[in-house]
């Protein structure tokens, strides 16, 4: 009984986190002399309020989403992957280039094809940084934040170069977008709404990163050496190969998040030099919507939800009460280091309990004999 | 055109403009320095520098003086890092992690200051070059390194200061033993909390001063995400100067230098595409970090929170 309490209070925590930062943001709108019920009230009824605003909301919780899959699997592993930035773009860059070039063929088996080449693109970039950190010892956060750089500049060399629309490429404006994509390849919507099929895609992702995370030996390895490099190593993981893999697959659904905004909802890139620009940072927010689901792939989606939620509510709150949106960055920031935060309560009861009940099955964390279990049942 | 690259004149202006933008990246990567040596690394540097390019901007713009800009920096990093330390020290957070939240922090709240406070881009006669009779005469030389502002001299001269701290003080001596074996430290008494609320606090303040020297001595505006990375840059300039002050220092100016070159590529016209010239000091630091972090140590203790075994 004291143990579901507990178990209960840490999936709390994180929501005890973003009322934390609700508050702390209510602190500051006062200071703005902005009243903060009134700031919520319009924030919560921009993202809920018609079933418009709550389709935007999900329209928005789908890159989230994506991203976050692939962060709870580079979490998992101890790989922290600050790259979702760029491979979103690399990701939207191969998907909208496959869009452009084969025109000829049916529209579902392009629309296909861009999107594995967005997973694709995403597991590349997020590949070079891993296989940096597996065999170079580079810093994985720092180079998947050059990564982040490179991506931008090369977005924004390719739409005002070799991908830029022809009917800009004659006119003075050149704006840097690319071609529309023909209708025929364009993503379903699901209701008279902007949602589009990529939310159910997202959707049945969760599902299987779950069963990736949990019910296969890769995923099982990618948390093992997570949790215990050195016992993982012992046991006779390669450890540099699951590294290498948790950052790989954490940039394909990065990039997969790239393809599908390209192909759901705007149609074509274009950029205005930055790289929030194109994704609105859900590279960065997704890791936030991860974290808000403690690294698990189905309560990252209802933390997808929320966070996508917070986002649409932030313009109509720009609207009529006149924060600015960047409120929600800030939010956002401070959920993140409130929830990182709290895990020491966490850690804390965890030991306790240990020290309580040394009988009681212990943390999952990898003993020895569990890995070397599962090792010898593989062939 | 490419031969212009290489008259005099325009040689001359390419090492000027280069020593002038390494002063942002020295103020965060000394800074940076100092709180790796004790163990903690801090990301939010950029979050940081933001919010003191913001206070600098803010205050030298409303009060017409640049020192209470600088002041004004100074102050937000510091509670920054203090936010830093309690979170990272005492909650044992993930730093890595809390990093980013602070990153996002620094980002949005500079924004939102921004748009409310003041709306649209400004912006401000900042810190003028100081003449010094004699050295700022002599030609070429003269122009590249005497003819600076005071920010810029600052930067330069946190270097020496810097190395004298951490090798030659017993502060630097405590800093160091807190990073690279706390434990030990702890029992000869050493406060392994205290060496580093210190040097996450005094981080986050040269950041501060970092970002002012954007705002309000070298590009004399704000713009919402001025920095645009060049805090992470900052982070990434310490493993590349192997946690030692003079190796950030060349980091920080071959980073200068190749941006003050690129720049100047653009003003000549040279037919580069701009947007790769850019990515270039991206492309440079990932393949110095492959080049140089398997050859150097950081810290032992770095990112691991200290907790006495009881």
């Amino acid at each position: 009984m004291r143990s579901r309490l507990s178990t209960l209070f840490d999936a709390l925590l994180p929501v005890l986190a973003t009322l934390a930062a609700l508050a702390v943001g209510a602190v500051m709108l006062l200071f703005l002399k902005v009243n903060p019920i009134e700031a919520y009230a319009a924030l919560l009824n921009g993202a809920f309020g018609s079933f418009n605003s709550f389709a935007e909301t999900l329209v928005k919780a789908t890159p989230l989403l994506l991203v976050a899959l692939g962060i709870c699997i580079s979490f998992r592993g101890d790989v922290i992957n600050i790259g979702g930035e760029g491979q979103m773009i690399v990701g939207a860059i191969l998907a909208t280039w496959v869009g452009l070039t084969f025109t000829d063929y049916p529209g579902w088996l392009i629309t296909t094809v861009a999107l594995l080449a967005g997973f694709l693109g995403g597991a590349v970039w997020g590949g070079i940084p891993g296989i940096l950190k597996a065999y170079f010892n580079v810093n994985e956060i720092l180079s998947t934040v050059m990564m982040n750089a490179i991506a931008v500049q090369l977005m924004n060399f390719l739409l005002r170069g070799p991908m830029i629309d022809p009917a800009q490429a004659d006119v003075a404006s050149k704006i840097p977008q690319t071609a529309r994509l023909l209708d025929i390849f364009q993503l379903p919507r699901l209701a008279p709404t902007r949602l589009h099929m990529g939310a159910l895609i997202a959707v049945g992702l969760a599902v299987l990163v779950y069963i990736l995370l949990w019910r296969t030996t890769l995923g099982y390895r990618i948390r093992a050496v997570g949790q215990n490099p050195h016992a993982s190593r012992y046991a006779g993981i390669k450890v540099p190969r699951y590294m290498v893999m948790a950052l790989l697959l954490s940039g394909a659904f990065a990039g997969l998040a790239g393809a599908i905004q390209v192909y759901g909802v705007n149609y074509r890139m274009i950029t205005d030099g930055s790289a929030s620009g194109f994704t609105g940072s859900a590279g960065f927010n997704g890791i936030v919507a991860a974290l808000f689901g403690q690294l698990h792939p189905i309560w990252s989606i209802p933390a997808s939800i929320l966070f996508g939620a917070l986002l649409v509510g932030a313009n109509s709150m720009q609207r009529i009460v006149q924060v600015p949106s960047a409120l929600i960055t800030v939010l956002n920031g401070l959920v993140v280091v409130f929830v990182v935060s709290s895990e020491i309560w966490r850690r804390r009861r965890q030991r306790r309990r240990l020290a309580a009940a040394p009988e009681e099955e212990p943390s999952p964390k990898p003993d020895q004999t569990e890995v070397q279990k599962k090792e010898e049942a593989q062939p | 055109m490419i031969t212009e690259l290489f008259s005099t004149t325009v040689l001359i202006g390419i090492l000027a403009s280069g020593i002038r933008l390494a002063t942002p990246y020295l103020y965060a990567a000394i800074g940076e320095t100092f709180s790796q040596k004790s163990g903690v690394l801090n990301l939010g540097v950029e979050g940081q520098m933001l919010l003191g390019c913001f206070a600098a901007f803010y205050v030298a713009f409303t009060t017409g003086n640049l020192w209470l800009g600088v002041l004004a920096a100074m102050i937000v990093g510091a509670v920054m890092g203090l936010a830093m330390a309690f979170v990272t020290v005492n909650l044992h957070a993930q730093q890595g992690i809390s990093g980013i939240g602070f990153y996002l922090f620094g980002l949005g709240m500079s924004d939102l200051l921004f748009q409310r406070l003041m709306g649209t881009v400004e912006t401000v006669k900042g810190f003028q070059k100081i003449y010094i009779p004699g050295l700022s005469d002599i030609p070429g030389i003269g122009e590249i390194l005497f003819n600076q502002n005071i920010l810029v001299y600052g930067a330069y001269l946190l270097v020496p200061i810097a190395w004298f701290v951490l090798n030659k003080t017993t502060l630097g001596l405590k800093i160091r033993a807190v990073g690279e074996n706390p434990d030990a430290a702890d029992s000869l008494g050493v406060s392994v909390a205290q060496v580093r609320y210190f040097t996450i606090i005094l981080g986050g303040t040269l950041s501060g001063v970092a970002g002012a020297s954007l705002s309000i001595a070298l590009l004399n505006v704000f713009q919402q995400n001025m920095t645009s990375g060049l805090g992470f840059i900052a982070v990434a300039l310490v493993y590349f100067g192997a946690w030692k002050p003079v190796g950030v220092l060349g980091g920080a100016l071959l980073f200068s230098m190749v941006n003050s070159l690129q720049l100047w590529i653009q003003v000549l016209g040279i037919p580069v595409p701009s947007d790769i010239a850019v990515m270039m000091p991206y492309v440079l630091t990932i393949l110095v970090l492959v080049a140089t972090v398997s050859r150097v140590r950081a810290p032992s203790a770095l990112t691991k929170p200290f907790e006495r075994d009881e």
